[in-house]
């Protein structure tokens, strides 16, 4: 995805003089390097100072720009918190703060790397939109969607490197809408960001077992497409939410309160990572097994 | 330098900073309570960035240049100012802190003539570096003024945005320090002995720095008048928090606290003998 979303940013950039980069000792591959070589006076490398990276994009959105903000997710969101809430939430600039390698890809690199609470923290804060696509082509979509958005701030939850691409027959991209991927009508899997793939397994396997299954990528995570996904509660018998997120605030916890405001009657199940932080080592798929979450243990508890 | 003023009058920026006194005393006979100290600490730096500095727009529009109040709480100068410009009206500022009106005790950004949300320290500095790059990068001459309080300085984001002004020498952004050694505590000269010189501090970041009597107007003129523009420029301006007024002068509790009817007699015939 890093590729994807450092492609596509220098498209937009090429078209659009106001876009931004800011960053903080952490660039996205690819691309970039046309985008500095081109563009270097809209390329700011701000080193390990993240709360003036989210500072300097807002004072560059309030002179009418469009930048985006980007480092590793836990210090794009969590280290300049106060500045995401008040310059950017309060001011209501369009910037977009991308969150790489988000969730718990860094693996090995233990909880000061992970965030599993950033949709919740993020999600709280006032006209602050969340997109957290699920592959590296609906990647690009969100990210040519934050270089024209005027609402107001963004927080752009993407993955690192080597998703594999899930959305080559799904229906098109719309903010704010949920997204088919596949369409069925016994399980619908509802899920977002980086862990779709393993949801796409999960998929497979009951499909396998002659259900009909709708895989649904939740990407935009705020707001969050109430109509979409009561509709996905009632047009199907059972409902599984798999998420990379603690479970408050994600979407767990959002589809729980859509389906009880809808009187919703189908089966829900829901994975989420624990309330707890990860201290074991290993390959994301070894940390998602310690909370719970892999294709053998989703399937046990669904059948 | 480009500024406003190409001739500076003694008497005249005098003149504006007692009625500018004058009139946040008023307002605060409408409210329990308001940072009045700190704004009468920077009412000669706020003063000098709009009546002297900031150019106006040949089309009567906005300045090109730019003013954010980094030190949010101490904005009842910048609004008797924008009052005083016709940017914000008699009502506005009689609404000051009611259901009815618009403005609060920081500044809120959306509202006339506010250029930033401030009011949390350590926000205002890094924005005016995202600005003054927006200028920069849209080939426009605008400065970026700004103040800070000096309890502000103590925040690391503060210095975050000090070391990249420096660094990408945006020569476009002048800074004034509003060094009247206070903050809830107590001194910050006693308390934090280490903050001390402060103009030191910002020279070894690469800023050209002066220092200047914060109630000195002619010398406030002169020091950015006569600032390179090749770096960012730190003004330290030594002030005394709640200047103006004798018993609110180096008072903590003037802080945050309006006048009683007494006090407010007293502080208004100590103001008209300035004039």
């Amino acid at each position: 995805m890093r590729n994807t979303f450092s492609e596509a940013l220098y498209e937009e950039a090429t078209k659009n003089s106001d876009i931004y980069l800011v960053v903080a000792d952490i660039s996205p591959a690819g691309s970039m390097a046309k985008f500095t070589t081109q563009y270097p006076e809209r390329f700011i490398n701000v080193g390990v100072a993240e709360q003036s990276m989210i500072g300097i994009a807002a004072g560059l959105a309030l002179k009418g720009k469009q930048p985006f903000a980007y480092t590793i997710a836990t210090f794009s969101l969590y280290r300049p918190f106060e500045m995401v809430r008040d310059d950017l939430g309060y001011q209501n600039l369009p910037v977009t703060v991308v969150g790489m390698g988000a969730g718990i890809i860094y693996s090995t690199l233990g909880g000061t790397h992970h965030t599993q609470e950033d949709i919740a923290i993020a999600g709280a804060i006032p006209n602050m939109q969340i997109v957290a696509p699920c592959d590296p082509t609906e990647c690009t979509d969100a990210t040519r969607w934050c270089a024209r958005q005027k609402n107001g701030p963004v927080y752009l939850r993407i993955g690192k490197a080597g998703e594999p691409i899930l959305t080559q027959t799904a229906e098109p991209w719309e903010f704010g809408k949920i997204r088919y991927l596949r369409r069925g009508t016994d399980v619908c899997i509802l899920t977002f960001g980086v862990i779709t793939r393993m949801a796409a397994q999960v998929a497979d396997e009951l499909t396998k077992q002659g259900k009909s299954v709708s895989l649904v990528s939740v990407h935009t995570m705020k707001p969050i497409d109430r109509v979409g996904i009561a509709k996905a509660l009632a047009s199907h018998k059972q409902v599984i939410v798999i998420e990379e997120h603690a479970p408050q605030g994600g979407l767990a916890a959002h589809t729980k309160q859509i389906a009880w405001d809808t009187k919703a009657t189908c089966r829900l199940d829901t994975f989420s990572l624990q309330d707890a932080f990860i201290h074991n080592y290993g390959s994301w798929e070894d940390l998602l097994d310690a909370h719970g979450i892999s294709v053998k243990k989703i399937l046990a508890k669904v059948a | 330098m480009h500024l406003r003023n190409s001739k500076f009058d003694p008497a005249i920026a005098k003149a504006r900073a007692t009625k500018y006194r004058r009139r946040i005393l008023d307002m605060s006979q409408h409210v329990s309570a308001l940072h009045i100290a700190g704004a009468y600490s920077c009412t000669e730096l706020v003063d000098a960035i709009y009546n002297e500095f900031m150019r106006p727009d040949p089309g009567g529009g906005k300045s090109p240049d730019t003013f954010l109040i980094s030190k949010g709480h101490g904005c009842m100068i910048q609004y008797v100012i924008l009052e005083d410009h016709g940017i914000l009206s008699k009502k506005d500022l009689d609404e000051y802190c009611t259901p009815q009106g618009i403005l609060g005790t920081h500044p809120d950004y959306g509202n006339p003539g506010i250029e930033a949300s401030t009011g949390s320290l350590g926000h205002g500095l890094s924005m005016v570096v995202g600005m003054a790059l927006a200028e920069r990068g849209s080939k426009r001459d605008g400065v970026i003024y700004t103040v800070l309080s000096d309890g502000e300085v103590q925040e690391g984001s503060t210095w975050e945005a000090i070391l990249m002004a420096s660094s990408l020498k945006l020569g476009n952004i002048v800074a004034f320090i509003d060094n009247n050694d206070f903050q809830s505590l107590g001194r910050t000269s006693e308390t934090h002995p280490s903050f001390y010189p402060l103009t030191d501090k910002f020279v070894a970041f690469g800023w050209e720095t002066v220092e200047v009597d914060g109630h000195d107007p002619k010398a406030i003129y002169e020091a950015v008048k006569n600032r390179s523009g090749t770096r960012p420029f730190m003004v330290v301006a030594k002030t005394t928090k709640g200047k103006g007024v004798s018993y609110m002068e180096n008072v903590p509790m003037w802080h945050y606290r309006s006048p009683n009817k007494a006090e407010y007699a007293q502080a208004v015939a100590e103001l008209e003998a300035q004039t």
